[in-house]
């Protein structure tokens, strides 16, 4: 897409059984401290694509969307790729937002680099930054070598200039009593038609941790070495009212099967209070996940670990005489005050 | 049918020695002296998703890579893994190119040495790790391609593929030609053996300039690349690393104190 008339800025909403995902709300409100600096202070749009999913638009609206565009059809209730692809391209054809944003969720690592195709723009994938240069430039800070390098991503002459960025990089905004401009748009579109079909889609049953609200993170890495290990740590974390987190390494160990809850590139970014680590080295996909981390503590046996570094407070140590040591003062504790506001 | 499979591969600096990747202050460029080279690991998982289809099937399995002459080292390797063919696109106006311009250089080289049935790629990479190639390559050549995938096989003339979703997974049916980026998931890639070694030098590989593929001068490298990069630079993570010392009970009362004042409350 040219430049010519292009304004504002487009999210696209991604949706799954509880409604938008905090990935594209997130994005919602960060578009709304982009705009601040845009000429014209102009407006946040955004897209939802579904079946039946008009009561989304106040949620949109209160997350800062200044239009919704409801892409609202039957043929959107089941998630393929195809025609979602074609779907937020039209949008973004019909409105021309100057930047369109995306949350690097599994669904929008597909659907965004084939809209940049459709339109003919580029984008910038995994974003950790975003932000509106002084002189109106709009720069995307991509992570490369696992984060360990940044670099900043420029696409000065297409339009949108595209973005994806994974959930927990930014915060939500609330905009109490807001009320977006409300449009429906239909275009026929058909995708690769039968050339694709979707025989059946498998929902998980299990419940998802949830980390966007965890003050107290409990990190077991590699170094934790057996299953028996973990369930202690998990133990611990469970004492300390803290959620349970892992490196890849321990995912693929498999001593925990939630993997929503590895932290790092290719799993999420935390901002808790605390982060406590036990047998984690400190790779950069690692450590670019919780950098947003109030404080910072880590405990490793080998005094030469990466993890330190990025510590504000480090413990060389075996793990588990540490976490025994804080099981043991915390057991003691409740056996002794049973009713916690009397502790 | 048999199978004419194309594999994407792209080499990369080997991930175990990211933490020495540094910025050199002056020159502002990237250092990334004596880290070697290794194949894209997810590309394995299309290397072998790939030869397993032609086991099965019976067929063809090509490589192809965009990267500079050096490249040739990791190709001997994927030849090794048992592809029959490698082919890389290696000149300097291809240099600098985003995923929009790499994507379309792969497109013509595929073009370049007949139609295939099926393009198998990873899912990302392990440098840059976009994962945007796979999607922009299937739009190119305007065939359905899906990302994440975690097992494809072949049936009654189309694919059966399950890819993971944000929650759960989804089974597909696509008509070929397609293209596929598989994950880790997907499978557990060979490692040559001596034999499979002394083979490679019996198998074709090829070097494709610029001027052999046909290409649109303004859809490659910088110039065809809807992106530019910017500054590049190092994040300073660093924080005070004070340590905590003493016999464990000492240490974990230490650590539950920080907690505390960080404003966590224990029971
Ligand atoms: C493309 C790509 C994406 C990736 N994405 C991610 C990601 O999102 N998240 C992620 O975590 N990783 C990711 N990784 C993997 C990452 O590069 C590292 O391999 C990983 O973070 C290391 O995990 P670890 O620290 O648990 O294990 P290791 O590196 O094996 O470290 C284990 C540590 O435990 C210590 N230890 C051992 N025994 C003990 C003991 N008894 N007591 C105390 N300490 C002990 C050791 O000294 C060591 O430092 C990715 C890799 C690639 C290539
Ligand atoms: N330069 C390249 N040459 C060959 N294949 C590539 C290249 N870049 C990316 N690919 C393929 O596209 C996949 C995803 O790459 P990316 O979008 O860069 O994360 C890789 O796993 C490769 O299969």
């Amino acid at each position: 897409m040219d430049l010519e008339n292009c304004r504002g800025i487009m999210v696209y909403c991604e949706i799954d059984v509880c409604g938008i995902i905090d990935n594209s709300l997130e994005l919602i409100g960060h578009a709304n401290t982009l705009k601040e600096k845009m000429e014209h202070y102009p407006e946040v749009t955004a897209v939802i694509i579904g079946s039946d999913v008009g009561s989304l638009i106040t949620v949109a609206a209160r997350h800062g969307a200044d239009r919704v565009i409801m892409m609202d059809n039957p043929r959107y209730r089941v998630y393929r790729p195809d025609l979602y692809s074609d779907a937020l391209a039209a949008a973004a054809e019909k409105y021309r937002p100057e930047i369109l944003l995306v949350g690097a969720s599994l669904s929008g690592e597909e659907i965004g680099p084939t809209v940049a195709m459709k339109l003919h723009t580029g984008m910038a994938a995994h974003c950790v930054e975003l932000k509106i240069r002084d002189d109106g430039q709009f720069v995307q800070v991509v992570p490369a070598f696992g984060g360990k390098v940044l670099g900043d991503i420029l696409c000065p002459g297409f339009r949108p200039q595209m973005a994806s960025m994974k959930a927990g990089m930014v915060s939500k905004r609330i905009f109490e009593g807001k009320v977006a401009e409300i449009e429906s748009f239909d275009p026929d579109v058909r995708g690769f038609g039968d050339r694709l079909q979707v025989i059946e889609t498998i929902p998980e049953t299990r419940k998802r941790v949830s980390l966007s609200n965890a003050e107290l993170v409990v990190t077991g890495g590699f170094g934790i070495g057996t299953q028996e290990g973990w369930d202690k740590l998990e133990h611990m974390a469970e004492l300390l009212h803290g959620v349970s987190t892992c490196t890849r390494p321990a995912l693929d160990a498999g001593w925990t099967d939630k993997e929503e809850t590895m932290v790092g590139t290719s799993g999420v970014a935390i901002k808790p209070k605390v982060y406590l680590g036990f047998g984690v080295s400190g790779a950069a996909h690692h450590t670019c996940g919780i950098k947003g981390a109030g404080l910072i503590i880590s405990v490793n046996r080998d005094a030469n670990a990466p993890i330190f570094e990025v510590s504000d407070f480090k413990v060389v140590s075996d793990w588990e005489a540490i976490v025994n040591a804080i099981t043991a003062r915390l057991e003691a504790t409740s056996a002794v005050c049973p009713d916690p506001d009397r502790a | 049918m048999a199978l004419t499979i194309a594999v994407c591969i792209k080499p990369v600096p080997d991930s175990e020695y990211y933490n020495k990747i540094t910025i050199d202050p002056v020159t502002k460029r990237l250092n990334r002296d004596g880290i070697p080279t290794v194949i894209n690991s997810m590309d394995k998982n299309a290397i072998e998703a790939a030869l397993r289809l032609r086991e099965k099937h019976g067929g063809r399995v090509l490589a192809f890579s965009m990267a500079p002459d050096t490249a040739i080292e990791n190709l001997k390797r994927v030849l090794a893994m048992g592809v029959d063919e490698a082919y890389l696109c290696s000149d300097r106006v291809l240099g600098g190119a985003d995923t929009w311009a790499t994507s379309y250089t792969l497109y013509k080289a595929i073009e370049k040495t007949g139609p295939v049935d099926l393009v198998i790629m990873g899912n990302q990479t392990e440098d840059g790790g976009t994962a945007q190639v796979p999607s922009q390559l299937g739009e190119w050549m305007g065939v359905p391609h899906l990302a994440n995938v975690i097992a494809l096989d072949y049936e009654d003339g189309g694919m059966v593929v399950k890819t993971k979703a944000d929650r759960g997974t989804i089974r597909y049916s696509l008509k070929l030609p397609a293209v596929l980026a598989v994950t880790r998931d997907c499978n557990e890639p060979r490692i040559p053996s001596v034999m499979d070694i002394l083979k490679v030098g019996k198998k074709p590989m090829r070097i494709l300039r610029a001027q052999d593929l046909d290409l649109n001068p303004d859809f490659i490298g910088i110039k065809g690349s809807p992106t530019q990069a910017g500054e590049i630079y190092s994040p300073d993570m660093s924080r005070k690393s004070e340590a905590l010392v003493g016999d464990p009970d000492e240490i974990a009362l230490r650590i539950l104190d920080e907690l505390r004042k960080a404003g966590i409350s224990i029971g």
